[in-house]
């Protein structure tokens, strides 16, 4: 495919070429691939809401902790384990320890944060701090 | 074995060439985890957003199918800055030999997580076959 992009060219530009071949690598490296676990971010004025799916632990083995605009999620998927005489057929799942930071837009108030974990799917709600929110200001008369 | 990576890709579910969806809806294959033990087989697997009345486990002929239907929650008003998944629904597709016990297989949701248990049948449950030595 690519060669005959290149032979129907009779006059060859070498910068299109490369462009070219720039954007098909670009393609190759923005596929969805992310660290354990994946994150969905919300985000409004005053408020964001942090989204993970981390199937299969339970909610007391995550740790969650918050420092002014950085949250991490740590914790530990168990791997099932096999007795004897038990054989995997198929392994696709990802095991093991994790831990994730991200950057939030805007510094957190820390007390207020909330999390719920169901179905798998862990869900923070995390408030903006007072001093951080925006204000209005008003426009004195003369 | 792959190598031990924290990478993790959502993967779409493959439709049969020329079918199309129906529903606007995405739909993912679950990452499994298949065991086989001494009386059954085991298969686990990660479908988030998933539970016990929304997984459907269907046998026909020798197809088994797991399709999990997952409502997504959007938090209203607010904006999707970041997105590292997608939600959708799942399902996988996978072809059973005569060795299970059909009646048999059980299915539990916890957590986001499929665990089907398929009793292998009678017949094929391990036997010991004594050797006899030769005088």
């Amino acid at each position: 495919m690519l060669w005959t992009e290149f032979n129907n060219n009779t006059f060859v530009d070498p910068w299109g070429d490369f462009e070219r071949l720039n954007r098909m690598l670009s393609r190759v490296s923005s596929q969805n691939n992310c660290e354990f676990p994946a994150v969905n971010l919300w985000v409004d004025s005053d408020l964001s809401v942090v989204t993970t799916e981390i199937p299969g632990i339970d909610s007391d083995d995550i740790e969650i902790s918050v420092i002014e605009k950085s949250l991490t999620l740590s914790g530990t998927r168990k791997a099932d384990e096999l007795k004897d005489k038990e054989a995997f057929h198929r392994r696709e799942r990802w095991h093991g320890k994790f831990s994730k930071t991200i950057e939030l837009p805007f510094k957190v108030e820390t007390s207020k944060v909330n999390a719920t974990f169901k179905k798998g799917i862990l869900n923070i709600t995390l408030p903006r701090a007072e001093q951080e929110k925006p204000r209005k200001i008003d426009i004195k008369l003369d | 074995m792959s190598v031990a990576t924290n990478e993790v890709e959502k993967k779409e579910a493959k439709l049969y060439k020329g079918a199309e969806r129906t529903r606007a809806k995405r739909v993912y294959t679950p990452a499994v985890d298949i065991i086989e033990k001494n009386e059954d087989i085991f298969l686990i697997a990660d479908m988030p957003g998933v539970d016990n009345d929304s997984v459907e486990v269907t046998l026909e002929k020798d197809t088994l199918t797991i399709y999990g239907r997952v409502e997504p929650e959007i938090p209203k008003g607010l904006r999707l800055t970041e997105s590292e998944y997608g939600v959708g629904d799942y399902q996988r597709t996978f072809s059973l030999s005569d060795e299970i016990d059909r009646e048999g297989i059980e299915a539990s949701v916890k957590n986001g997580v499929l665990r089907l248990t398929l009793p292998k049948a009678e017949a094929v449950k391990t036997r010991r076959i004594p050797v006899k030595a030769e005088a």
